[in-house]
């Protein structure tokens, strides 16, 4: 079977995120770009799973700006097979980028789309759900354990009391979780190889997608500040404080 | 111009972030409608009549919405969702998870999470884990929204008296089959609930260390959490990490204990009301967001604390 992953292009994990002063957006100038931490989840259970022989192929999409080819090549050096960019200049929101994958599902075909259950810039989690519901799919989000059976997945996920286990009707999305896989590293040879795979390149248009934003950013601000606290030297003066200062504990 | 507040319950009685959503509608302007969708859920559906501000409740009650399966309550919600202005419910994984469908079915944008309301059309909410606030306006004809359940003062879930209207549709697209649940007994608050959280970091060493913060916990009748850190590194389950990719928490009083305040922690419990910081390493970022800091051995400043505590 055919598995399709959608990786996003997003600001490092590890970049301070700096906020420009005329409050149009964050500074992503010379800021380290990389494959969105869930996305390289949802890329490692793609691999196991095709090595495991339970997948034939593996599939990377990934919507927005012609360098978002770094992020596919990443995926096929970590051992996706082939890559599609949906190339597009638009502020893509989760509604557009849902419409293109599912042009692309509808295309590709495939048994199984993995996707990670947010990205790490715009905080949403919407486009795994949103992609189920275009395409009248099963979904599984903040999968823990992923199980496939016949013409069958039968997914842990994680949910606010704990842990909740759902069997889906295949096709389906699976949006991945921190716990369902620690992500590899690519190895040189890897990456080498990763050159030569193909990657298609589409517009949204040439898919016949309506991309347009719903959503107008007015502004961008940072969030309000703390004061800072002091330092106290005790315990004993710690619960003093928080008695009779704070007043938060009796 | 009406609202639907979705309901977060669990058949018997309502969530106390759905309290938090009428808030948030409330802002928004409207009449509010609460939908309860769930399987033997009439209890949850008086107790939703009650809630202060609410006009109607509408109680979908089919084995198709058990355990709130989202391709089933998608679909309902889609199917009515066109009778209002806006469509609101919780940032709870029940909410994240079937929200996102309605919005798709009723071919409108989402705003995830939001945590303020400036005006019908316009909302502010975190981006990049809270580093920056963006506020949006949409300009679809329904609002689909998710409210961030410390955002708003929740109403009261009493004083209200709503009629409530049974819905007869049913939606069952056989998509999906729910299995089983394994939740957590808690013998404390649930986190995003709780008043007092106590949190434990990496400097924890081990899951067996987190008895100490138990200790204390119970005195203060307070929750237990963790930072991402700690639950990487095997000491607890994921369901107490506190941070970007784990619970957001505004209690009245949050107690980071060996915790360092990486970005991510600190975006889910930076808007709680008074922080307390211990941590022997003085340099650690979270004594820039903590109101009360203590540079100490937490081995020891712990069970002095749980002394103290009487």
């Amino acid at each position: 079977m055919k598995v399709l992953v959608a990786a996003k292009r997003v600001v490092d994990y590890n970049v301070n995120i700096r906020v420009l002063s005329d409050n149009s957006g964050v500074d992503l100038n010379n800021v380290k770009m990389s494959v969105n931490p869930f996305d390289e989840i949802a890329i490692e259970e793609a691999v196991r799973l095709k090595e495991a022989g339970t997948a034939t192929e593996v599939v990377v999409v990934s919507v927005g700006a012609s360098n978002c080819q770094e992020q596919i090549r990443t995926a096929l050096a970590l051992g996706a097979d082939r890559g599609i960019l949906v190339e597009t200049e638009e502020d893509m929101q989760p509604l557009a980028i849902a419409k293109v994958l599912k042009a692309v599902v509808d295309k590709e075909e495939p048994a199984l789309v993995i996707a990670g259950k947010q990205a790490i810039d715009g905080d949403n989690s919407q486009v795994g759900q949103m992609l189920a519901a275009l395409g009248g799919m099963a979904q599984a989000t903040f999968a823990s354990e992923v199980q496939l059976g016949d013409g069958s997945a039968t997914v842990t996920r994680e949910v606010d009391g704990g842990l909740e286990t759902i069997t889906v009707k295949l096709p389906a999305v699976v949006t991945t979780d921190l716990r369902l896989n620690e992500p590899r590293y690519a190895s040189l040879p890897n990456i080498m190889k990763a050159k030569k795979k193909p990657i298609d390149t589409y517009t949204p248009a040439d898919l016949g997608v309506d991309v347009t934003p719903r959503l107008k950013t007015l502004k961008v601000t940072p969030p309000a500040e703390r004061e800072a606290g002091i330092i106290v030297e005790t315990v004993e003066e710690l619960v003093d404080k928080l008695k009779n200062e704070a007043k938060v504990i009796s | 111009m009406s609202i639907l507040v979705v309901a977060d319950h669990d058949n018997e009685s309502i969530k106390a972030p759905t309290l938090v959503s009428v808030a948030a509608a409330q802002a928004m302007g409207g009449d509010i409608e609460v939908l309860v969708a769930g399987s033997g859920c009439g209890a949850a559906g008086e107790a939703a009549a009650k809630i202060a501000g609410v006009s109607k409740v509408l109680v979908a009650d089919n084995a198709a919405y058990d355990h709130g399966v989202a391709e089933n309550v998608a679909a309902l919600v889609a199917e009515i969702g066109g009778n209002y202005s806006h469509v609101v419910t919780s940032t709870s994984t029940t909410g994240k998870n079937f929200m996102p469908r309605v919005a798709a079915l009723l071919d409108v944008a989402q705003i995830s999470d939001i945590s303020g309301v400036v005006s019908d059309d316009t909302f502010e909410r975190p981006i990049y884990a809270g580093n920056a606030i963006a506020t949006v306006q949409s300009s679809d004809a329904i609002k689909v929204i998710t409210v961030r359940g410390t955002a708003f003062d929740p109403v009261a879930a009493d004083g209200g008296s709503a009629a409530v209207e049974a819905l007869d549709s049913v939606q069952d697209t056989g998509l999906t089959t729910w299995e089983k649940e394994e939740i957590v007994k808690l013998e404390r608050p649930e986190l995003t609930a709780a008043s007092i959280i106590i949190s434990g970091g990496r400097g924890m060493q081990n899951g067996e260390n987190f008895a100490l913060l138990e200790s204390v916990a119970d005195k203060l009748g307070a929750a237990i959490g963790a930072s991402r850190a700690a639950v990487d590194a095997g000491f607890v389950p994921n369901d107490m990490q506190v941070g970007q990719t784990g619970k957001i928490v505004a209690p009245d009083l949050y107690i980071a204990v060996g915790i360092s305040g990486a970005i991510q922690h600190l975006a889910g419990m930076k808007d709680s009301k008074v922080i307390v910081a211990i941590n022997k390493d003085e340099d650690a970022p979270i004594f820039q967001v903590a109101d009360y800091g203590l540079v100490a051995d937490l081995f020891k400043a712990v069970p002095e604390m749980d002394a103290l505590l009487g």
